[in-house]
């Protein structure tokens, strides 16, 4: 008899319903294995048992509710989504005792859909990083290997999600924040269509970048909480307006398509498929055991009837570059508020507005921020905007129009592009963190998405030979068909190598 | 001329002119907190204006429309594409540390405003307009001594709009004559409350100075933030001696930013050019472009009322109203068009303005709302009128009245019924009256018949206290002639 919280988030779910137990009895589960866990890990900043326990007593009076998807359901939120009265740090010591006065659209939703909010997550500061090295409540270990990095900026997220201590957790990706460690603990990730879910009252790294997303241990699960997030938000002026899918299916379609063929899958399911394979990604300093293991999913796909075929994506050397002079910029502007005048870190004493400023600023926040705060600005400043920021927006049409040419389907283009998450496993603690520009490099392979908007789904293409950790794979495709790409994940889900259990906890 | 070229002066003063006006919406420009003057300090403000994280700005539609509306008054292209950028400062009343503008494209460009010649400006010179953009207001911050200040959020999101001249301007008085006029054209649009102690409306004026005749301008002092037509006129001509001096004496006049005192009426420097600030504009990420549809223009365009002085025109010569009734009239479109709405459904042009100016404004004033909002239909106040002109009820009893009619909702006739003021100009009903007054004064019936016909009035008076207003003073009038004699 397996522990409730080995169960995956569809099959809590439909316990709960069933009766089979009560919400206490899966918090506490879940309690549990936090408590067990996380002096390893580190992976949650804030765990909300008290309220928790007390929302569940209600719950379990009140009886299952046939309209809240995700009843009784605990999750945990990356610390960068405002939830009302609770701390939001953004893992930063500007913020280290912030309670913002009201919830995060997304918060709402999965609160009105039934979720049980066990935990915030622990996440590089702002969302900046990829290791959850940059957290003033110190590192996340990786459940596959403790002195590994999770990944990052969720990398609390995707390690509390694969060490089992939540049946969900909410992430956002702003350059890979969701996919990489996703990738990097074996769990499966969704960035949306930029647009698909609302912004409002998650803490903005790059405004044109940053969308909510799942991290689950399924594909189904990762659907059902997508169905949940998804949809158009009048607060969020770049909400998309669009309640339909493309092909005119209701959103809480995606579960259905998920889930589709849990049985054996008959050789011929992905007939007339075309998947596209862009050599920029995978002719891009890949390790060998990260190349092998997504070949292999590659190979596999091919043996269920899809078609390989190349294509090019011109403009992606230039994604890193453009990627960072944008996302700064907008980072540098969104982290103007932060100045110690209405709520974070005030300095003491100061010796006027000036000093007020700098100091509050200086050691609220740490030196990953500081540095993208510097970048944001530079390329911003008057006789640099053309060289840098303009020519970065020009590039950043030109790479849409390279996704566009290899994704329109009238013209024969693909229905996915698939391409690792990274080009490496995750690596050892400590090893690249003096090299920031190294780092910035890992994320050449998530960047792009971000910059045209398009949604991705990662998750393991089994363990890599060498590290014995999990490689990722990455699923791109068209604007606002994710149900596409669940579609796909749940295939090469059920293809890939399972994984086990996480081998350090 | 005018007297701008009068006297020794070699100089021709040059003035471009940036006016901030505050838009009369119900609600902030990106927030539905509302828009309003004043409060109890941070009791108008919430997520978003306040600058906490997370929050994300939607833009107010209503404040788009008046911009656009602006831009059409003032003979401007109506952009279809324009874009929100961010612009980046730190100042303590700056919630998000960056002020949401419209750099390029703005919504508004290239107009023109012909003003109207007045005292001290050139014969109807046209001051072109370069730009119109939005823009939100910030916050307030109130210092309570040298260790001490204090923020008030409650105007930080104002929308505003800020209306950017070609440097058309030559001298103080017609920089200042520019706002009096730019402001009467926009409060009778009703795109702006026009209040300038309350910072509805302020300037940031360029001047430089060049030699009569030369193509090149000189090299100009911003003047910032001038709220009152005085301080306009004061700040531009204390700066054009300050200016003559510094060129007169060989030197240069720095390109810089001034501030003005008014209570000296000077100006000092506030930053150099070197210190200008790096505003590092860029599109604000958080707002789409606003895209209007030409159907959208053209149909503000088509709702643009008449020009004000052609509808006080109109008053004196075909209506027949004073010049200061019609005036008081066409200052604003919204009451303008009441009266021209009530006017369609009775006959009288003098008493609709004069139950408007004399009741309904003072109603309003006295109960501190907008006349709109008193409730009180066109339809209501024209058979107001009517009844006036029937004899059913005297102005006498309408102005008595007139609050109560605001507040019942019942007709005139109906609540002077109730109360009996009916009028009554039935002369037997009213002869009592009129032989009782004639008894009571004998010696002032004596001096009207001995020739002292003034004292007709004082009979009426006396008739029309005793029938508590209700008599018709035409038939009281015919009454006390029959009895003392014509």
């Amino acid at each position: 008899m397996p522990e409730i919280y080995d169960l995956s988030l569809s099959r809590v779910a439909e316990g709960l319903r069933n009766k089979e137990y009560g919400v206490s009895e899966v918090v506490e589960s879940a309690l549990a294995r936090i408590e067990a866990t996380e002096p390893k890990l580190n992976a949650c900043i804030s765990i909300l048992a008290d309220a928790a326990r007390e929302q569940a007593v209600r719950m379990d009076k009140q009886g299952p509710q046939k309209n809240q998807p995700l009843w009784g359901v605990p999750v945990g939120f990356k610390d960068v989504i405002c939830l009302k009265g609770s701390r939001t740090t953004c893992a930063s010591r500007f913020l280290e005792n912030f309670r913002p006065f009201y919830d995060a659209e997304v918060a709402v939703r999965m609160k009105e859909a039934g979720a049980v909010v066990l935990a915030k997550t622990n996440m590089d500061e702002f969302a900046m990083g990829s290791t959850t090295e940059n957290s003033c409540f110190g590192r996340t270990a990786n459940p596959w290997d403790l002195e590994r990095v999770p990944g990052g900026s969720s990398g609390g997220s995707a390690a509390s999600v694969a060490a089992k201590q939540v049946f969900a957790a909410l992430g956002s990706d702003t350059g890979g924040s969701i996919r990489q460690p996703a990738g990097f603990c074996g769990c499966v990730g969704l960035k949306p269509t930029y647009g698909r879910v609302s912004r409002y009252g998650v803490v903005a790294f790059g405004s044109s970048f940053d969308q909510v997303g799942p991290l689950t241990r399924t594909v189904e699960d990762c659907a059902r909480v997508f169905a949940v997030l998804a949809g158009p938000d009048a607060k969020d002026s770049t909400s998309a307006r669009l309640d339909l899918h493309p092909e005119g299916l209701p959103e809480q379609d995606f579960v259905a398509k998920a889930g589709r063929g849990r049985s054996e899958e008959p050789a011929d399911t992905l007939k007339g498929m075309k998947i596209g394979v862009p050599d920029e990604f995978w002719e891009s300093g890949l390790t060998a055991e990260v190349e092998e293991r997504c070949r292999d999913i590659l190979k596999k796909l091919e043996g269920q009837g899809a078609t390989l075929v190349p294509v090019s994506l011109p403009n992606q050397k230039y994604a890193l570059a453009v990627y960072y002079i944008m996302a700064s910029a907008e980072a540098g502007t969104n982290l103007a508020r932060f100045d110690g005048v209405r709520y974070g870190r005030r300095a003491e004493n100061p010796a006027d507005l000036l000093d007020l400023y700098v100091s509050s600023r200086s050691r609220g926040f740490g030196e990953e921020v500081q540095r993208r705060i510097m970048l944001g600005t530079f390329v911003l400043s008057s006789g640099y905007y053309d060289a840098y920021y303009r020519k970065a927006a020009q590039i950043r049409r030109l790479l849409l129009r390279d996704f566009e040419n290899a994704l329109d389907l009238e013209r024969g283009g693909c229905h996915a592009l698939l391409a690792p998450t990274s080009p490496c496993a995750a690596w050892k603690f400590g090893s690249l963190s003096a090299d920031p520009l190294t780092v910035y490099k890992m994320d050449l392979l998530t960047v792009t998405l971000n910059l045209v908007g398009l949604p991705g789904l990662a998750l393991s293409a089994g363990l890599g030979r060498e590290s014995g950790m999990p490689a990722g794979i990455q699923i791109m495709g068209r604007p606002f068909d994710e149900a596409a790409l669940l579609r796909l994940g749940a295939v090469i889900e059920r293809l890939a190598p399972g994984l086990g259990e996480p081998a350090g906890i | 001329m005018s007297d701008v070229r009068s006297g020794p002066c070699q100089w021709e003063t040059v003035i471009g002119l940036e006016a901030h006006v505050h838009l009369r919406t119900a609600s902030k420009l990106f927030c539905a907190c509302p828009n309003k003057f004043g409060g109890e300090p941070n009791t108008r403000i919430c997520p978003v204006c306040s600058g906490m994280p997370g929050a994300l700005p939607v833009i107010n539609g209503r404040a788009v429309a008046l911009a656009v509306q602006a831009g059409l008054a003032l003979g401007c292209a109506v952009n279809l594409h324009s874009l929100f950028s961010r612009k980046s400062y730190f100042y303590p009343d700056l919630p998000n540390g960056f002020q949401t503008s419209q750099l390029e494209p703005p919504v508004c460009s290239s107009g023109l405003f012909r003003l109207e010649a007045s005292g001290g400006t050139r014969v109807n010179p046209e001051i072109r307009i370069n730009r119109i953009h939005l823009e939100d207001d910030a916050g307030k911050c109130i210092h309570m001594g040298s260790s001490c200040s204090m923020v008030d959020l409650n105007r930080a999101g104002t929308p505003m709009i800020e209306i950017v001249t070609e440097p058309d301007l030559r001298s103080g008085a017609e920089a200042a004559e520019f706002m009096r006029q730019l402001r009467k054209l926009l409060m009778y649009l009703d795109i702006t409350d026009g209040n300038m102690e309350e910072g509805s409306m302020r300037c940031d004026v360029n001047v430089s100075l060049r030699p009569f005749g030369a193509k090149e301008y000189g090299t100009r002092a911003e003047l910032k933030n001038l709220n009152s037509f005085i301080s306009v006129r004061a700040a531009v001509e204390f700066e054009e001696e300050r200016q003559k001096e510094i060129l007169e004496a060989q030197g240069a006049v720095e390109q810089e930013t001034r501030l003005f005192d008014p209570e000296s009426c000077t100006t000092r420097a506030m930053r150099s050019k070197e210190d200008a600030p790096d505003y590092r504009y860029f599109p604000n990420p958080d707002l789409p472009p606003i895209i209007l549809t030409q159907a959208f223009v053209d149909k503000i365009h088509g709702s643009l009322p008449e020009r004000p002085e052609k509808r006080r025109e109109r008053y004196v010569e075909t209506l027949g109203l004073h010049d200061e009734e019609a005036s008081l009239l066409a200052a604003s479109a919204a009451l303008a068009d009441y009266f021209e709405a009530a006017l369609a459904l009775c006959s009288s042009p003098k008493r609709v303005a004069g139950l408007i100016l004399g009741e309904l404004l003072p109603e309003a004033s006295r109960r501190s709302v907008a006349f709109a909002d008193l409730g009180f239909s066109p339809a209501r106040l024209a058979h107001t009128v009517t009844m006036l002109e029937q004899g059913k009820v005297s102005l006498k009893v309408v102005q008595d009245l007139f609050s109560e009619l605001l507040d019942s909702g019942e007709s005139v006739e109906k609540l002077a019924e109730k109360k009996g003021l009916l009028q009554v100009s039935d002369a037997g009903a009213l002869e009592q009256a009129v032989l009782a007054a004639i008894e009571a004064n004998p010696a002032e019936a004596a001096d009207y018949r001995a020739g002292k016909k003034k004292l007709l009035a004082f009979f009426v008076g006396r008739v029309m206290r005793e029938t508590k207003g209700a008599g018709n003073p035409a038939v009281i009038n015919e009454l006390v002639k029959k009895h003392l004699g014509a």
